[in-house]
This record gives C-alpha cells, sequence and structure tokens, in this order.
C-alpha cells in the first residue's frame, strides 16, 4: 500500500536564484542530520540540460517502537540518491529522490518540479509529490503514518534550508560581495544596494487544482 | 558539508565552488562555452567512487530517475 502525498508553494525567489541554491542548500542549520552530500555523476546533454546525480547519506532516526522491530547491525545510516535535470530554456528544475537502502522498512520517493510561477512576479513555484510505502508485514500502516510524519517534518526543514541558502544569495546580492561559499547568479535583482536588505523570504504553502493534498 | 569519503572533502569542495561559480555565470546564462571544472571534478570523482566502492554504497547501475519511470506526471 503506497501512501501519496502532494503540495504546492511559492517561493519568492526568481527560479534563477532557487535553482542556485539547491546546490548550495547544505549544510544549513536545519540539516544537521544530513552527514554527507556528494556529486557522483553530472552530464550537460546537448540539448543543453544538466543531469546530476546527488548522494546523501543522512542519519536514521526511528522512533523506538520501530527500533525493537529491526536487528541491531542495521545500518545507523540511509543512503539517498536525489537525481535532478536542469533546462534553463524551458526554465525548469525536476528533482527525484529515493532512498537506496531501509527500503523494506519503509520506501520514500518524492518527485519536486520548480518553475517560474505564472501568476507571480519573481517567484517560483515548487510542485512536490512523495510516494511512501513499506513491505514490514503486519506493520506497513504505522510505518508509513510514522514515515508520512517525518516526511513532512523534512519537508519543512528542507524548505527552511533552501530558505537559508537564498538569504545567503540574496544578502551577499546586496552587499555587492560575497563570501566565497556563496556564489550568486550575476543578475542580481537587489542592485541598489538597498532593496534587498531587511526583505524576509517566505514560503507560501498552497494546494493548486488538480493536486489532491494526501489520499 | 562532508563528503562520504573523508579524504575527499577538499576535493569536493574545490570542485563545487568551480560548479557554483560556472553554473549561476555560465550555465544559467545559455553560455556553452565548455566546462571549467573538468580536471577538479575528475580528481574529485576518482576519491568519491572509490570510497563509494569501499562502503560497498549499492548505488551501481541504478537507472537515471529510476523509480519516476512508473509514475504519471502531476
Amino acid at each position: 500500500m503506497v501512501k501519496y502525498f502532494c503540495n504546492s508553494a511559492d517561493i519568492r525567489s526568481t527560479w534563477d536564484h532557487v535553482v542556485s541554491a539547491f546546490w548550495q542548500r547544505y549544510p544549513n542549520p536545519f540539516s544537521t542530520h544530513v552527514l554527507t552530500e556528494d556529486v557522483v555523476y553530472r552530464e550537460v546533454t546537448a540539448d543543453h540540460r544538466l543531469l546530476s546525480r546527488r548522494l546523501l547519506m543522512k542519519t536514521n532516526r526511528l522512533p523506538r517502537w520501530a527500533e525493537r522491530l529491526f536487528p541491531s547491525g542495521m545500518s545507523r545510516f540511509v543512503y539517498i540518491i536525489e537525481d535532478s535535470i536542469v533546462d534553463p530554456v524551458n526554465r525548469s528544475l525536476t528533482t527525484y529522490t529515493w532512498n537506496l537502502n531501509h527500503t523494506t522498512l519503509m520506501s520514500v520517493e518524492e518527485r519536486c518540479v520548480f518553475q517560474d510561477s505564472a501568476e507571480q512576479p519573481a517567484t517560483t513555484q515548487l510542485r512536490r509529490e512523495a510516494w511512501i510505502s513499506s513491505s514490514v508485514y503486519g506493520f506497513s500502516r504505522p510505518i508509513q503514518e510514522f514515515g508520512l510524519a517525518r516526511f513532512k517534518s523534512n519537508q519543512v526543514k528542507a524548505m527552511k534550508g533552501l530558505e537559508y541558502a537564498l538569504s545567503n544569495i540574496q544578502a551577499s546580492c546586496c552587499l555587492k560581495g560575497h563570501s566565497p561559499t556563496v556564489v550568486i547568479p550575476s543578475h542580481c535583482p537587489f542592485v541598489d544596494g538597498t532593496a534587498g536588505i531587511g526583505i524576509r523570504l517566505s514560503v507560501v504553502e498552497r494546494c493548486p487544482s488538480g493536486c489532491s493534498g494526501t489520499q | 558539508m562532508n563528503s562520504v569519503g573523508e579524504a575527499c572533502t577538499e576535493l569536493k569542495r574545490e570542485y563545487d565552488q568551480c560548479f557554483n561559480r560556472w553554473f549561476a555565470e555560465k550555465f544559467l546564462k545559455g553560455d556553452r562555452s565548455g566546462d571549467p571544472c573538468t580536471d577538479s571534478f575528475r580528481k574529485y570523482q576518482r576519491c568519491v567512487q572509490k570510497a563509494i566502492r569501499d562502503k560497498d554504497i549499492p548505488i551501481d547501475g541504478v537507472d537515471f530517475m529510476g523509480p519516476s519511470k512508473d509514475k504519471p506526471e502531476s
């Protein structure tokens, strides 16, 4: 049985900034559970799309009742693959993320699509879907519920992490210099050095028509 | 951010810096003039792919965007 989850959010930053921040969001104060991050494949296609694969290693924090179900030798870490396609012509970033191990316990797959908002200027729309399932006999439902709750909590952290990376980028724009670890697209929207300071980035959660929420 | 291969973190940082610059300044602007990061990427990959093998991380043969193929477009 698979639990399906979808939602949509508006990010009040341009698509270029969001996509740049996507590569720069680790580490951030909300990602202490992400231990390592590596690019393991990258290719620019003939039609100028960027394909990438990242490998992430995260801690696997289970509630005690779930820990008791599994042998003590089980890996404390979860390996996650994040595949992505950046299409700068059509201005879309599509990502697909799933866990490589612990899949019997729980399989979580997530697809995200970042595109320019059709309604608001200088805004990026994020559409996100997830499929959560467990094969553990007799325990599928509680594990799925736990998985869904943890997934939602991780989504919140992921958005905060992206906001954090975006605020670094936008602060760098405003100050017209940048820290060596943050790289900004050169067409900075806050060129006069004043407009950007103090702007609070915010993510507005909304569900578009056609996205049926949680099933 | 650390690499999964402890010895690879510095190589990763060098590559990431090169990539982030190229991505924002060239790639997003449609500049196809070539990738200045090939060298640093190669060094980083040599290190990290070895670490992945040493740690038996089951990443081999996994299709790009693999599981998404059976999911309909939303």
